[in-house]
């Protein structure tokens, strides 16, 4: 024992009352909030590393597709457009087009109030463009599944969870998922080539 | 002198001299040779000694996979099918962390099922209890992020799923779930972020955790069968009538019960260790596709009671929608047991000694837990979501009623030393 036995080298302090507690608690106090701030600034780039890189942000980049061969009833895709998702892309028949005027006690947002799901000018009976050719964003708006099409039906079911849209992407009411399909940013370049991820608001 | 230079003597001055540098006798009496565990530990206080070993299993075998594994959404599913055929028992290393991953969960659900019934988290124990939750949480997200690495199409989708419940959160949820993505869909930069947090953040966290419960453990000393406290009866040099040193007594008891479990566990690894798709799930011998969802979503076996009443929470309540509520539930379920130690009222410890609502709600429990783990792996139906929405209700139960029929019924007496 004795080889390793060291004296305590700091000072008596004597009594409590030689200590200027407002002094030390004044000090310390502002050692924490100043320390505090540094580490919540040190936290800074920890956390923004985590947001979407350029590199991510520059995959983005906007996608033509060739609707040409889309016959009416049928889906195309779904193409990876709109930053690397999936994107159904449908021609519509004149019944399916008509059918979507007429069901809306069924669903859960028919009008498309939430403006954060479409682009204005997709907030109408066909949540698109031009009323035959449908663009939509293929994840549910649930946990994030692809929805499969299911043309017989004109709908778009969601196996994971049970989530039904119609083939304007509107959700039924009942369903696991709050909101409609969202509708990407897209305009007609030619009358058979969309330009996906790109509108005039959305360069 | 002849003596003093024998190997016994020698061996006695080196453990001196570490002694005076370092407290290694101290520690090790603390800790083993004179650490007195109850005499009545039976079969259930088998599982935390497991648990520390599939963690060393967990670590070592990890630890070899990484060696070989490539963490790129070109590389992963690859570079697993790389270790699968072509490293030399790198399938064996594989199956090892993944079996070794549902031992884990199953000796922790047997543990804390121990802690259930023989009150293991009553005061003073609560804070014990407490670590033993976050390590609990700690190795459900461990599994979650674990899962991702073999980027198969189960994999990519289970974790779309998971990750989407952050999109959950009102206000902030969408641009968050962004963030921990760290894309726009879950990609190579979320595969990337995972496995580091996969192999470096949460194992230290873990090993840093499971030695503070240890160390409170042996602060406050094990609970038993009986519920009552060794410490109460000692001789007169202090040590418990009723305790036993760990080792050799126990530390040898629970090395033969290894080798039982060592043994069930190569039959798994060598002979199921897909376990028929409970372990490995089919679609993830597809590369993830991130523009097809596999036909039914379901997770690992050891989270879908959680799962299943996630999905059987399905109405909007106070104008948030069931996604929240979800979340709520889910998040609920398995945060719940840590206010355990703040639920029971009861005037005894152990189930040993509770009356029959304790002892028919503890039933009620695990038959709830249970079930809700069947119904998380088959595909959604009216009749499994009004199924889980019952089951789910009962799982709360035990714990919300808890503070009532513990105080209600009447309590058998309880021993004075362990029986």
């Amino acid at each position: 024992m004795s080889d390793v036995e060291t004296d305590d080298p700091r000072p008596d302090e004597g009594d409590a009352g030689d200590v200027d507690k407002t002094r030390r608690r004044l000090l310390v106090g502002s050692t924490a909030i100043v320390g505090g701030i540094g580490v919540a600034g040190a936290a800074i780039p920890f956390v923004k590393s985590w947001n979407p890189s350029a590199k991510a942000r520059a995959l983005g980049a906007p996608i033509e597709v060739d609707i040409s061969k889309l016959n009416p009833g049928e889906m195309l895709g779904p193409i990876p457009a709109w930053r690397g998702r999936p994107v159904f892309v449908v021609r519509r028949t004149p019944e399916t087009v008509e059918q979507l005027t007429s069901q809306s006690d069924e669903l859960a947002d028919p009008d498309s109030d939430n403006a954060e799901m479409q682009p204005a000018y997709a907030k109408n009976a066909w949540r698109s463009r031009r009323p035959e050719i449908g663009v939509y964003l293929g994840l549910c708006t649930h946990l994030g599944c692809s929805p499969k099409f299911r043309g017989e039906e004109g709908t778009f079911f969601c196996v994971c969870h049970g989530s039904v849209f119609d083939l304007a992407g509107r959700v039924f009411k009942n369903k696991p998922a709050p909101d409609n399909l969202p509708v990407p940013p897209y305009r007609f370049e030619t009358e058979n080539l969309i330009v996906i991820g790109e509108d005039e608001e959305h360069a | 002198m002849a003596e003093s230079t024998g190997l016994p003597e020698r061996w006695a001055r080196f453990v001196g001299w570490l002694d005076e540098r370092m407290p290694l006798t101290e520690t090790v009496e603390y800790h083993a040779t004179k650490y007195y565990a109850p005499k009545n530990l039976n079969f259930w206080y088998y599982f935390g000694a497991f648990a520390l070993f599939v963690l060393v299993v967990q670590i070592v075998s990890g630890i070899w996979l990484t060696m070989m594994y490539v963490p790129s959404g070109d590389g992963a599913f690859a570079s697993v099918e790389y270790i699968m055929r072509d490293v030399e028992y790198g399938y064996l290393l594989r199956y090892i962390h993944s079996t070794g991953a549902s031992a884990f969960f199953l000796v922790i659900y047997l543990h804390m099922f121990r802690g259930l019934a023989y009150g293991s988290y009553r005061q003073p124990r609560e804070l014990l209890w407490l670590v033993g939750m976050a390590i609990y949480l700690i190795l459900m997200m461990e599994g979650f992020f674990g899962y991702l690495l073999p980027w198969g199409n189960m994999s990519y989708w289970g974790a779309q799923v998971i990750v989407s419940l952050v999109g959950a959160v009102p206000v902030v949820g969408p641009d968050l779930m962004q963030w921990v993505r760290g894309d726009y869909l879950m990609s190579e930069i979320t595969l990337n972020r995972f496995f580091s947090l996969h192999v470096v953040a949460l194992p230290l966290l873990l090993v840093g955790l499971v030695f503070l419960h240890v160390v409170m453990l042996h602060h406050v000393g094990s609970n038993n069968p009986d519920g009552i406290e060794i410490k109460k009866h000692k001789d007169a040099s202090g040590v418990p009538l009723d305790g036993i040193p760990f080792h050799p007594y126990y530390s040898v008891h629970d090395f033969r019960a290894l080798i039982v479990f060592l043994f069930a566990f190569c039959v798994v690894v060598f002979y199921a260790p897909e376990m028929f798709g409970y372990f490995i799930e089919k679609p993830n011998f597809e590369q993830a596709d991130p523009l097809k969802t596999p036909e039914h979503i379901a997770p690992v076996w050891y989270y879908t009671p959680f799962y299943a009443m996630l999905r059987a929470t399905t109405f909007p309540l106070l104008g948030l929608p069931a996604k929240f509520w979800g979340l709520i539930v889910m998040g609920g379920a398995v945060l719940i047991p840590a206010i355990l130690p703040w639920l029971d009222r009861s005037r005894v410890r152990s189930i040993r000694h509770k009356g029959a609502l304790s002892k028919w709600m503890l039933a009620i429990f695990v038959v709830s837990f249970l079930v809700l783990g069947y119904l998380g792996t088959i595909p959604s139906s009216p009749t499994a979501t009004a199924a889980a929405q019952v089951f789910t209700l009962l799982y709360f139960a035990y714990f919300l009623l808890m503070p009532w029929y513990t105080r209600a019924e009447r309590t058998k007496p309880v021993p004075e030393r362990v029986t």
